[in-house]
C-alpha cells in the first residue's frame, strides 16, 4: 500500500520539477503513438466506408477477420515484425530495428483492425440511412464514402480514439520491436516494465500515473476540439 | 492556456524527433540485464561518449536472446556472461573474437528464515542439495539466460537434474529483477549476480545465504559480431568500443562502481 503512495508522491514531484528524463520518454510516447494512429486512421477509415457502401464477393468474411484480428495478441505481433524486420529478415536492409519507425509500424498493425471494425459499424448504420437519399442524387461511390465519412466524423474521432487507448499502453510488440533503448526507444510502457523489473514500484506506478494522465489529457483535448464544431449535427 | 499546452507540446515532439537524428556516431550492443540492472552501464556510457564521442545504444535482454540478436545480425556487438554458448557463436562465425573484460560473481538469494539451512553450506553443490533435499521453493529464470545456464550448471554439478523436479522448482521464465520480484513474492531460494541482487529495491525479506565458492565466479565477455557475416554491421566501432573496455579509463571505473561500499565487478582484461 506504501507502494501506491510512494508511487503518487513521485509522479507529482516528476511532474512538478518537469523531469526532462519524464517529458522525453513521455513526448516520444505521444510522438510513437500518434504517428501510427494517423496512418492507421488514414487506412483504416476509408476502408470502414468502403466496406460499408460497396457489396463484393468475400464481403462478409473479410469483416469477420478484420473484427477478429482485434483481438490480435501485441506480442505476437512484435515478434512478426521484428522477424522480418531483422537484418536477416526480408526486410533487414531497411535497417528499420530497434527504431521508432519499426515501433510505428507494430502499432499500426495492431489498432488499424480496430479502427476498421468500430469505424465500419456506425459507417453502415449511417449507410442504412443515407442509402436511398445518396442513391436517389446519383452520386458517385466516391461521394457517398466522403459523404459517410464526413457526417460520421463524431464516430469515427470514437474509433481513432480507442486506437489510441489500444496503442498509448501497449508494451509487447514495442518491447521487441524497439528494444527500450535509452534515449532512443524507450517509451512510458516499457520504462514502466523496466522499472518493476528493477524492482523499483514507486518509479514505475509514478510513469503510470503520468501515462494514464497523458491518456486522459489526450481524450479532453479530443473533446475539446469537438465542440469548437459548429457545423453539422453535433 | 490550452493553445500555450499545445504549442509546448508540439515543440517537445520536435525536441525528440531532433534529437533522434543527432550525428553522434552510434552502435548497437545487446548486453544482459546484469549489466544495466547493476548501474555499471550508466557509469561507462556516459564517459565512452565523452572519449570516443560514440553513442552505445544498449539493448538489455538475456545471454539467450543477445547472441540470437547477434546472430541475426541485430546488433554490432555483445556483451554476455556463458563462455559456452560464446565458444558456440565464435565457432559457427558469428563472431570475430572473444575478449574477456570483467567479472563478478553469483550469489544465492533466500528467506531470511532459511528454511533449507543453506547457510550453514560449505559448497555450492551442497547449498543446492539442502534445497533439493528439503523441497524449499527455489525460482528458476528458466529463459536459457547466463545466469540461467549457470543455474543448470551448478544443479548439475552437485548431480541433480532440474528437469526431474516437482512443484518447488518454478521456473518464471523472466529477467533477473522479475525473477527476484517472484522469489521475494514466493519467499523462495534464487540464483542471482550480486550486482543485480544489490541494486534491486524490492529485496523484501530476502537475503544471501550462500556465496563465495570459486565455481560462482562470473565472467563477461565482449565479441563483434562478424562483418563479414553481416557486412552493415559497425565493426569499426565495435572495435573502438572494445579498447576502450580494456583501456586503463574502463578498468578504473569499473574497480571503483560499489553499492553500498561493496565492490561489484572486477576488471580481469588481458591487454
Amino acid at each position: 500500500m506504501t507502494d501506491i503512495w510512494d508511487g503518487l508522491a513521485q509522479a507529482f514531484w516528476l511532474l512538478v520539477q518537469l523531469d526532462p528524463t519524464l517529458i522525453e520518454i513521455s513526448a516520444r510516447s505521444l510522438t510513437v503513438t500518434l504517428t501510427a494512429l494517423v496512418v492507421a486512421s488514414l487506412i483504416a477509415m476509408p476502408l470502414a466506408a468502403i466496406l460499408a457502401v460497396r457489396r463484393f464477393k468475400f464481403r462478409r468474411v473479410i469483416i469477420s477477420v478484420i473484427n477478429s484480428l482485434m483481438g490480435l495478441p501485441p506480442v505476437v505481433v512484435g515478434l512478426f515484425v521484428y522477424i522480418l524486420l531483422s537484418r536477416s529478415g526480408p526486410l533487414g536492409g531497411l535497417g528499420l530495428l530497434y527504431t521508432i519507425d519499426a515501433m510505428i509500424i507494430a502499432q499500426v498493425v495492431i489498432i488499424t483492425p480496430l479502427i476498421i471494425s468500430i469505424a465500419h459499424q456506425s459507417m453502415r448504420d449511417l449507410w442504412s440511412e443515407y442509402h436511398d437519399l445518396l442513391i436517389s442524387m446519383n452520386t458517385t461511390t466516391t461521394q457517398r464514402i466522403l459523404t459517410l465519412l464526413w457526417d460520421g466524423r463524431r464516430a469515427l474521432i470514437t474509433a481513432a480514439l480507442a486506437g489510441f487507448g489500444r496503442a498509448i499502453g501497449e508494451v509487447g510488440a514495442i518491447m521487441i520491436v524497439g528494444g527500450n533503448i535509452e534515449n532512443a526507444t524507450r517509451v512510458l510502457t516499457t520504462a514502466i516494465a523496466l522499472e518493476t523489473s528493477k524492482g523499483d514500484f514507486a518509479l514505475a506506478l509514478a510513469l503510470g500515473f503520468v501515462l494514464i494522465l497523458l491518456a486522459v489529457a489526450v481524450n479532453f483535448a479530443t473533446h475539446w476540439v469537438g465542440r469548437t464544431e459548429r457545423e453539422g449535427k453535433w | 492556456m490550452i493553445r500555450m499546452f499545445y504549442s509546448t507540446f508540439w515543440t517537445t515532439i520536435a525536441l525528440v524527433a531532433f534529437t533522434t537524428v543527432s550525428t553522434a556516431e552510434t552502435m548497437k550492443l545487446a548486453v544482459t540485464t546484469s549489466f544495466n540492472n547493476s548501474g555499471l552501464s550508466d557509469k561507462l556510457l556516459p564517459q565512452i561518449k565523452a572519449d570516443l564521442g560514440l553513442e552505445v545504444q544498449l539493448l538489455v535482454v538475456g545471454t539467450g536472446q543477445a547472441i540470437r540478436l547477434g546472430e541475426a545480425g541485430d546488433v554490432d556487438a555483445i556483451l554476455v556472461h556463458s563462455k559456452s554458448a560464446e565458444e558456440t557463436f565464435i565457432a559457427a562465425g558469428y563472431g570475430t573474437h572473444r575478449r574477456e573484460i570483467m567479472y563478478n560473481d553469483f550469489v544465492l538469494i533466500g528467506p531470511e528464515s532459511d528454511p533449507a539451512q543453506v547457510t550453514t553450506a560449505q559448497s555450492a553443490a551442497e547449498a543446492l542439495g539442502k534445497i533439493s533435499a528439503t523441497s524449499a521453493l527455489f525460482v528458476s529464470r528458466g529463459d536459457d539466460s547466463g545466469t540461467h545456464k549457470k543455474e543448470i550448471a551448478l544443479w548439475t554439478a552437485a548431480s541433480l537434474d532440474p528437469t526431474t523436479f516437482d512443484g518447488w522448482y518454478r521456473a518464471v521464465g523472466a529477467g533477473m529483477g522479475a525473477s527476484l520480484n517472484a522469489a521475494a513474492g514466493m519467499g523462495g531460494y534464487i540464483l542471482s549476480d550480486r550486482a543485480s541482487w544489490l541494486n534491486f529495491k524490492n529485496k523484501g525479506d530476502l537475503a544471501i545465504a550462500f556465496a563465495g565458492d570459486p565455481v560462482l565466479f562470473n565472467q563477461y565477455a565482449y565479441i563483434p559480431v562478424n562483418p563479414d557475416l553481416h557486412p552493415h554491421v559497425r565493426n569499426d566501432l565495435a572495435l573502438a568500443l572494445e579498447e576502450w573496455l580494456v583501456s586503463e579509463t574502463a578498468e578504473t571505473l569499473i574497480n571503483g562502481y560499489t553499492i553500498n561500499g561493496e565492490t561489484l565487478f572486477t576488471f580481469n582484461a588481458q591487454r
